[in-house]
């Protein structure tokens, strides 16, 4: 169906981080995942949480290879919107049963590889807090924010590219070793 | 293999940067050797991890932006209290608990203001300095040189401040906050942004208790600004949190950090917070922010004693006073900025974001 196609680029576009794109999915399914928590003993910030959280469900998905949706991305929205929130509602012991506006779902247990993706991107998050200054802020600026390394050894202030470069990689080496062994702790 | 030397091999491997012949000996010894091979796999997995890391940290930035700007635009409704009939059900249901809690709190409330007006009357207050600065003659001169060097652009008086500090705006048609027992020692006031421009401003209102001041600028050089980065937080911040400020103790804007090292200010003063950050004469009136680029207080003084002791007045008192300045006269409509868009951002570009809305506040 063309219009699966249109929102498979769209998806696309999403995991290219298209401001665009993530702006008209929120125009498009935002109000009606608002009525949806208002209706459920949620509040207007509940709401914004949990579609931000639904918002990240989607960019993992779309930045798996070979991902397509099989339904209309608006039940796949609500689907795990309705999810989340569930579990929200149980974790806060508020659980009544659901006031349901929209008949078709499709299941997604698979949010709970959400949660795994989510706690990778923690144990990397807390590695990083881990390692200490200044190869925090070293590899936060080579890796995240992308800046080149004659950049960075201005910065930092090392006297050329090249000792910066020895100092990011002796920093991967410990951001390594403390990756793993939470990783492995965690498994 | 040095591992140094093989991590940087990787790298360079996945980034596809390697002739083909080193390719080729990477491969053979890779082949040959699996220990090498599960370091590579090692590498690969965590390089992997990092730029996965990267994306999600800016994708969620965008998603905090285009979710800021549709709050702007009512799409997203903003934080809100619960409906009535909520509220009813909770006052029946803790009406008995309410009114004993509620005479306990008179009780206290009596006796601990008492308390420290006996307290305060023997102590005195002499340990605690205003954060406003005086300004040295060489510093007016600068400004005079400064001047001169603008004057063929606008001829205008020259402002020859005796007092420094600093305010920010809580309105981009002009409307600042700072201390006030700065404004109080203004005859005349000035603000300057962080480029250099001055502007004249008025105080339209002040409220000595919770040492804040409203300044309106009214001068017609000043053009509105739209897009305030940060938010007035109104509920209170956490033991613990940490915070950063702007201000001008000296010609040129200066960031500070530290955190929240009380919930209540100078002898247990519940509408300001104790903080340890690093401030000095002049950053009177800087706004005190949390990671999330949140309004969370007013730098207001320092204990001259102890080291690194700081008061500032709850952001709160921001709401409070604009509701006395509402009663004051109607004609004023400030709008206070209700979302933030310096969150998920680091702190540089979040300074970046907002410096050019923090003012010098000077006068004579």
């Amino acid at each position: 169906m063309s219009n699966y196609q249109q929102e498979n680029e769209s998806l696309r576009g999403l995991a290219a981080n298209d401001r665009d794109v993530i702006e008209a999915i929120y125009r498009d399914n935002y109000p009606m995942i608002q009525a949806f928590i208002l209706n459920n003993s949620g509040n207007s910030d509940e709401a914004r949480d949990i579609f931000q959280e639904a918002m990240i469900v989607l960019y993992e998905k779309a930045t798996l290879e070979g991902f397509e949706l099989n339904c209309q991305l608006k039940t796949f929205i609500y689907s795990v919107c309705r999810r989340l929130w569930l579990k929200r509602l149980q974790q806060l012991q508020r659980y009544s049963s659901l006031v349901e506006n929209v008949e078709d779902m499709v299941p997604v247990e698979e949010d709970i590889e959400h949660e795994k993706h989510n706690s990778d991107f923690l144990l990397m998050e807390t590695a990083m807090n881990k390692i200490g200054e200044p190869c925090k802020s070293l590899l936060d600026a080579y890796y995240i924010q992308k800046k080149n390394m004659q950049e960075i050894a201005g910065e930092f202030g090392y006297t050329n590219a090249d000792n910066a470069k020895t100092q990011k990689y002796k920093c991967l080496l410990r951001l390594k070793k403390l990756f793993f062994a939470q990783y492995k702790n965690g498994q | 293999m040095d591992e140094l030397l093989l991590i940087e091999a990787v790298e360079r491997y996945l980034k596809d940067e390697m002739s083909a012949q080193e390719k080729t000996f990477f491969e053979e010894i890779r082949k040959n050797n699996p220990a090498v091979d599960q370091m590579v796999v090692e590498h690969t997995f965590l390089f992997n991890e990092l730029e996965k890391q990267s994306n999600v940290k800016a994708y969620k930035h965008s998603l905090y932006e285009v979710e800021s700007k549709l709050a702007e635009e009512g799409l997203i409704s903003k934080s809100q209290l619960k409906g009535k009939a909520k509220v009813v059900f909770l006052w029946r249901k803790y009406k008995k608990n309410i009114a004993v809690a509620a005479s306990i709190a008179v009780l206290v409330s009596l006796v601990t203001t008492g308390l420290i007006i006996t307290y305060n009357n023997k102590v005195g207050n002499t340990a605690v300095t205003d954060l406003i600065g005086k300004i040295k003659n060489t510093e007016i001169e600068v400004g005079k040189i400064k001047d001169s060097l603008k004057a063929n652009k606008i001829i205008r008086e020259t402002p020859k401040p005796d007092f420094r500090a600093t305010g920010f705006l809580i309105d981009g048609k002009g409307y600042l906050v700072t201390n006030a027992h700065v404004v109080n020692r203004m005859k005349t006031i000035y603000v300057e942004n962080n480029k250099g421009e001055y502007f004249t401003a008025v105080s339209i209102y002040t409220d000595p208790e919770a040492d804040l001041a409203v300044l309106k600028i009214t001068d017609t050089a000043f053009k509105t600004m739209i897009n305030l980065p940060y938010s007035i937080k109104k509920t209170n911040a956490e033991l613990g949190e940490q915070i950063f400020t702007l201000g001008y103790p000296r010609n040129e804007i200066v960031y500070g950090q530290g955190y929240v090292s009380a919930k209540s200010g100078n002898e247990g003063d519940s509408t300001a917070y104790q903080l340890s950050v690093s401030v000095n004469p002049g950053n009177s009136g800087g706004p005190v922010l949390n990671k999330n680029g949140e309004i969370i207080g007013i730098i207001t003084s320092k204990n001259s004693v102890a080291d690194g002791v700081v008061f500032a007045a709850k952001s709160k008192n921001i709401f409070k006073l604009l509701d006395a300045v509402k009663k004051d006269s109607d004609t004023l409509n400030i709008k206070l900025p209700a979302n933030t868009t310096l969150k998920g951002l680091e702190r540089e570009q979040q300074v970046k974001k907002m410096e050019e809305f923090v003012f010098m506040v000077v006068g004579n």
